[in-house]
């Protein structure tokens, strides 16, 4: 189910500008991996190129290797649809689709893909609202419009709406940050659950939910404005946050930052 | 107490040191009495110097409103809130003065088109009819409007929207911005020339008959760039946040286009469709050079003559007869509440298709 990511040379630039350079790393599957680091250091920009979102911004372009077990997800001929199914993705702002309910909003990847049997799709909206534990508190009003949930719920239901399609890795650009303290926990918890089946990549400016929620941590950094975001490190949480091999890294979590 | 007093900082500047958060303030009632008090003014001048216009009254009344509050807030209240009832006492003269001529247009037209208006009008045609004879009807040229305006709509609105999701979905480059120029010179054809070039192109050169069909194509050319417009506006509004959400689940760019981002904008792209609709319903100049007009009904838009309701109202208009006055004016009613209802229903379509928030 869950697959291992390899990444070796990857360089991502929009337009002319080279936001990420030279990134290698391996994200263990069936793990949650978190990257930390400075507004602007690339850390979003590099999830994205995880499942060829980062395509999608007008200039943007990727070089390099993502091995998604055996497959490179930059390799000619390799479909970036597939890859985005493959690789789900829940976003920082929650975005349910307007104009679709609770049901339809979490049925919207399988019915837009026309790949479902209908006798199936209640089944798995209950099990994907289950596994992002809102069940219990929208399966009264299923029909009710997705964007009138609170924010919190709203989040959970673009993770349930995620992991309807049963992707093999998760990433999660700070799916924390508009979100209140409990509404916070509700995630994190779900993410502890989640990666008994998913590998997860999850990015974040809550160094707390980074050593709460993650097995190994990536620092990213930048030398300056203009300057390309890079990897720093990549180790164990514990290590990351006990114990860092490189000075910038101690210095960032430690809050004696530039 | 007199300690505060003292501790507190002193003001620098020409303000008036702030003794108290309260200011004199003008009544609640202040602008309706200057209002009046204007009007009465106004009437009073006009009368006095013997203007005949009314218009001129009007004016005047409004140059004291304005000029008077202004005045008075100044002497009261200070010159902030002066400048501020300024704003506000333009905005509301501005607002009359565009509301005027729309609601008198109305009252004109409702006042002389209900003389000849009633279900024979509706649903008779001009046949045999002479120009100086009462009676006679709206039918044909009903029946005219409704077929070229939808074979217009036919033609124009799928061509337009499709232009609309190029332009916001895939456009990039020159040929993007050719295509968003010819579309800003589209807009600004008049309706003429567009009635030329079909009369050159389809009528002359390709030798086909005058119908409703060539004057379709001529409202659809008309219709197209302000369809393209409305549309792309509505598509620019549909958050980016929804087309990613969709393409991160895995679902092609052309679904998430058809299936989330036309959806969220269904409201907006009707609404701007109808008003397109009703732009087109009133115009003349094509029918005359391409329709011909018809006094007699012609279900056929594909072959002979037709008329229309605008085209009706200039033919009636021209005839130059009371009766025939009447029935230009009762048309131009006619023409009027249909427009009205076009617009209602694309209100309605906006509304009932907005992304619902409700719990």
């Amino acid at each position: 189910m869950a697959k291992r990511i390899d990444v070796s040379g990857l360089t991502a630039y929009y337009g002319n500008h080279m936001a990420i350079e030279d990134i290698s790393m391996t994200v263990e599957p069936r793990s949650v991996t978190a990257f930390i680091g400075p507004s602007g250091c690339g850390k979003s920009t590099f999830l994205r190129t995880l499942n060829r979102m980062h395509e999608v911004t007008p200039g943007g372009r990727v070089e390099g290797k993502v091995m998604l077990d055996d497959e490179n997800l930059y390799g000619s001929g390799v479909d970036p649809v597939a890859v985005r199914r493959t690789v789900g993705m829940v976003f920082q702002r929650p975005n349910p689709f307007p104009t679709m309910s609770i049901f339809d909003n979490v049925a919207a990847g399988l019915r837009l893909n026309g790949s479902y049997k209908k006798s199936e799709l209640a089944d798995i909206v209950e099990k994907s609202l289950r596994g992002a534990n809102l069940w219990n508190e929208v399966k009264d009003r299923l029909n009710k419009p997705g964007a009138g949930l609170s924010g919190g719920q709203q989040q959970r239901l673009c993770i349930a709406r995620a992991i309807a399609v049963e992707p093999q890795v998760l990433l999660m650009d700070e799916p924390c940050s508009a979100l209140d303290p409990i509404s916070t926990l509700a995630i994190e918890d779900l993410i502890g659950e989640l990666k008994e089946r998913f590998t997860i990549v999850i990015v974040t400016h809550n160094m707390q939910q980074a050593a709460r929620v993650s097995d190994r941590t990536a620092f990213f950094n930048l030398a300056g404005v203009g300057q390309p975001g890079k990897l720093i490190e990549i180790d164990e949480t514990e290590r990351i946050f006990s114990n860092p091999s490189v000075q910038a890294t101690e210095d960032y979590i430690s809050g004696r930052f530039g | 107490m007199s300690n505060l007093v003292k501790d507190r900082p002193a003001v620098t500047g020409s303000a008036p040191r702030p003794g108290s958060l309260r200011q004199p303030r003008l009544p609640r009632w202040a602008p309706a009495a200057f209002a009046l008090g204007s009007a009465v003014v106004g009437v009073a001048i006009g009368l006095v110097a013997g203007l005949d216009s009314r218009i001129q009254w009007g004016l005047i009344a409004a140059l004291v409103f304005v000029l008077g509050s202004y005045i008075a807030s100044t002497v009261v209240e200070g010159r902030r809130q002066a400048k501020d009832r300024l704003a506000t006492s333009l905005v509301w003269v501005a607002f009359l003065l565009a509301v005027i001529p729309l609601v008198s247009l109305l009252y004109e037209t409702v006042k002389r088109g209900s003389k000849a208006l009633n279900a024979d009008f509706l649903n008779h045609s001009m046949a045999g009819m002479l120009d100086d004879q009462a009676g006679g009807g709206v039918y044909h040229a009903i029946i005219g409007t409704l077929e070229q305006v939808g074979l217009a709509t036919a033609i124009a609105a799928p061509i337009g929207l499709l232009t609309a999701i190029y332009l916001v979905e895939y456009g990039r480059g020159a040929l993007a911005k050719a295509v968003t120029f010819f579309v800003d010179v589209m807009t600004g054809i008049p309706s003429i020339v567009a009635g030329l070039f079909i009369l050159s192109f389809w009528i002359l050169w390709l030798d086909f008959d005058y119908s409703g069909f060539a004057g379709a194509m001529a409202l659809a050319i008309l219709m197209m760039p302000v369809v393209v417009r409305s549309t792309e506006e509505m598509l620019k509004l549909v958050p980016n946040e929804l087309r990613e959400a969709s393409l991160a689940l895995g679902v092609p760019k052309w679904r998430t286009i058809l299936k989330v981002v036309l959806p969220t904008a269904i409201g907006g792209i009707a609404t701007g469709v109808m008003l397109a609709v009703a732009r087109i319903a009133g115009e003349t100049a094509p029918i005359v050079l391409l329709v011909f007009g018809s006094k007699t009904i012609n279900n056929n838009p594909f072959e002979d003559p037709q008329s229309s309701l605008p085209y009706y109202v200039y033919e009636q208009w021209t005839a130059g007869q009371d009766a025939s006055y009447d029935r230009a004016w009762a048309a131009a009613l006619v023409l009027i509440a249909f427009v009205m209802i076009l617009n209602l229903v694309a209100r309605g379509i906006a509304r009932w298709k907005a992304p619902k928030t409700g719990r």
